[in-house]
């Protein structure tokens, strides 16, 4: 029997849809065409600007700042979160449970909006720590999710073969499970991470003068069309750390 | 040292259910002993309060005369064999083993030495890097015995031991457990509702039913003089009967007018008095078949019936046998040179007949 070719064309199909945007972008950072429509000639011009545009810089610094602190911080309440989720039972529970799981549904705008109020209302002023409490509060939803699901998997017969073989309880968490539930914590922190890392909508209404992230940057910057031609090139930056980051997590994966 | 495990009336309640209810058992040092019964008779909660799982709400619980009732588990000198073993995955075989001695902050060479010594008692020493989803079933049963006899408790437990192997590791890991506890000596406790591994591994069985301890005996005294009917119908296969006493003779035989039987003789553990409703047992196999009526006379319980259906098992042949009202199991060995035997067809008219000694009168309670 002869095999279809379909197939195969809508694999090429999805992957030319989902990547044709990346290639533009990449190859108009290189472009000397302020504005892309067609190409001028090859030049490095925009990645020279944009190594001299400090204020992106800056920005990317506090990002990175906020998306580990953030990530951190969820990472410890979300598993602490997700421990009392699956280990104790009362009607409170299902509030519990509803709390976590509504950042997860809610509108950004809407979260955004109510934290605003929230800060106003109780005089905090917006800066580091608003975005950073905003961050943590919607990160922890999706770690609490991740290590839930670990939760689930566990023997907690386990914790009573320690216990049997002479761990006290906290000795027995940390050394069986812990050790088990990591990389569930690992994997809902890169979550996390990431979440963090391109936040705009939320981070837009907790913001405050000189906490402007990368994603609050490259929103302003498409204002003038003299620096589009720099985002081109922070983005082809952006897509290439990507890649590298997602290789050596693949391959620390496999030493695992 | 007679009474080296000691479990003094003890009870638990879940809810509205007695698990386990005011049972006392003591166990000698390095006897194995089995807690038999069906599941949810309250023997793995017995087993979960000697291990320290789960507090007794009444009661007692004294190793080597200490009492550990209050003892956490992590304080206990009993150590455990889990029903799916409960190895840590993330620890290599050698890392298992260790736990244990490094829990209780030993010297590193003890360490070393004491988990070499248990690998090679377990045969699994070119395993010792292995991580335990790389094992077979037999494998980690034999590292879940490992890590906790390394601690060289006063008590392993055992909770289920064989039910996750199949049929042919079982009967190879039986001898295994028999081999390992000759040669440590430490007193095992077996959990099983397998009457046929419990009495292969034990020197003692105590059978519960219902949160209550029905017998304590040997496995031959449990098979041939059981005491209530529960056990006899637990631990192989019973015919029941049930009569009236009609006269009671010295040496502690009964005779019991049985409907449709006519009046067998049979030998009762306890006092029975005339005109009592009485319950006996007879096991399949000690009853004999014969085409004429066997010629022993008054002291033979013999009765006629019709074979109404027949099953070859190669080493032996059962029987289902009517007689009136009655269904009677028969089970025959097939021996050649077995003189007087049979081979009845199905719809043939044959005679039963078993020695008084064989007979016995127990007490009511729920078979299954």
């Amino acid at each position: 029997m002869k095999r279809s070719r379909l197939p195969a064309f809508i694999t090429l199909g999805v992957i030319l849809f989902l990547f044709a945007p990346l290639v533009v972008l990449v190859v108009n950072s290189f472009n000397a065409s302020r504005f892309g429509g067609e190409w001028e000639g090859f030049t490095w011009n925009w990645y020279v600007k944009l190594w001299a545009a400090g204020e992106v810089w800056e920005s990317l610094w506090i990002t990175l700042k906020i998306a580990l602190s953030a990530s951190l911080a969820a990472m410890v309440f979300g598993t602490l979160a997700a421990y009392a989720l699956h280990r104790f039972r009362s009607w409170l529970q299902n509030v519990h449970h509803m709390l976590i799981t509504l950042p997860l549904v809610m509108p950004d705008i809407l979260m955004g909006m109510s934290l605003l109020a929230l800060f106003v209302l109780t005089g905090v002023e917006t800066g580091l720590l608003t975005i950073w409490i905003a961050h943590v509060s919607f990160c922890l939803s999706f770690v609490t999710m991740v290590v839930l699901g670990r939760l689930q998997d566990f023997d907690f017969t386990l914790l009573d073969a320690a216990r049997d073989l002479g761990a006290s309880q906290a000795t027995a968490v940390k050394m069986v499970l812990l050790p088990l539930l990591l990389p569930g914590v690992l994997a809902g922190g890169l979550l996390a991470f990431t979440l963090s890392i391109d936040d705009y909508v939320i981070t837009f209404f907790v913001s405050g003068p000189g906490t402007t992230t990368l994603p609050l940057r490259v929103a302003s910057m498409m204002k003038t069309s003299r620096s589009l031609p720099m985002i081109n090139a922070l983005s082809t930056l952006l897509i290439a750390s990507t890649f590298l980051f997602a290789a050596l997590s693949s391959r620390l994966q496999r030493h695992v | 040292m007679d009474d080296f495990l000691v479990i003094d009336h003890v009870s638990k309640i879940f809810g509205a259910q007695r698990a386990v209810d005011d049972v006392s058992l003591t166990v000698a040092q390095g006897e194995a002993f089995s807690l038999l019964g069906p599941s949810g008779c309250g023997k793995t909660t017995l087993l979960r309060m000697i291990a320290g799982f789960e507090r007794p709400d009444s009661g007692r619980i004294l190793v080597g005369g200490q009492d550990i009732t209050a003892l956490p588990p992590e304080l206990r000198p009993v150590n455990t064999v889990f029903q799916n073993y409960a190895l840590f995955p993330h620890l290599s075989v050698w890392d298992n083993i260790a736990f244990g001695l490094r829990m209780s902050r030993r010297p590193r060479e003890e360490i070393r030495s004491g988990v070499d010594r248990m690998l090679e008692l377990v045969r699994l020493s070119e395993h010792a890097r292995k991580r335990p989803a790389q094992l077979s079933g037999g494998q980690r049963q034999r590292v879940a015995i490992a890590r906790a006899l390394v601690n060289r408790p006063q008590v392993l437990l055992l909770d289920e031991p064989l039910a996750a192997l199949d049929l042919k590791l079982r009967q190879h890991m039986l001898m295994e457990l028999n081999a390992i506890h000759e040669k440590v000596g430490t007193t095992f406790i077996y959990v099983t509702h397998d009457q046929g591994e419990a009495m292969s591994l034990s020197d003692r069985i105590a059978v519960m039913n219902a949160g209550k301890v029905e017998q304590v005996d040997s496995p031959e005294h449990l098979y041939e003089t059981p005491n209530t009917s529960f056990v006899a119908s637990f631990i192989g296969d019973a015919n029941f009967f049930t009569g009236v006493a009609l006269e009671v003779l010295h040496e502690g035989y009964v005779r019991v007018l049985v409907e449709g039987l006519g009046s067998p003789l049979v030998l009762s553990n306890g006092a029975v008095t005339v005109n009592e409703v009485l319950r006996l047992m007879v096991r399949p196999e000690k009853i004999i078949l014969t085409l004429a009526r066997p010629l022993s006379g008054e002291s033979v319980n013999a009765f006629r019936g019709v074979v109404e259906d027949m099953a070859y098992f190669g080493s032996h042949t059962r029987y289902r046998i009517r007689a009136g009202e009655h269904r009677i199991l028969a089970q025959m060995q097939r021996s050649r040179f077995s003189g007087g035997e049979i081979n009845p067809a199905r719809g043939a008219e044959v005679w039963m007949s078993f020695h008084p000694d064989e007979g016995r009168v127990v007490r009511l309670e729920g078979e299954v």
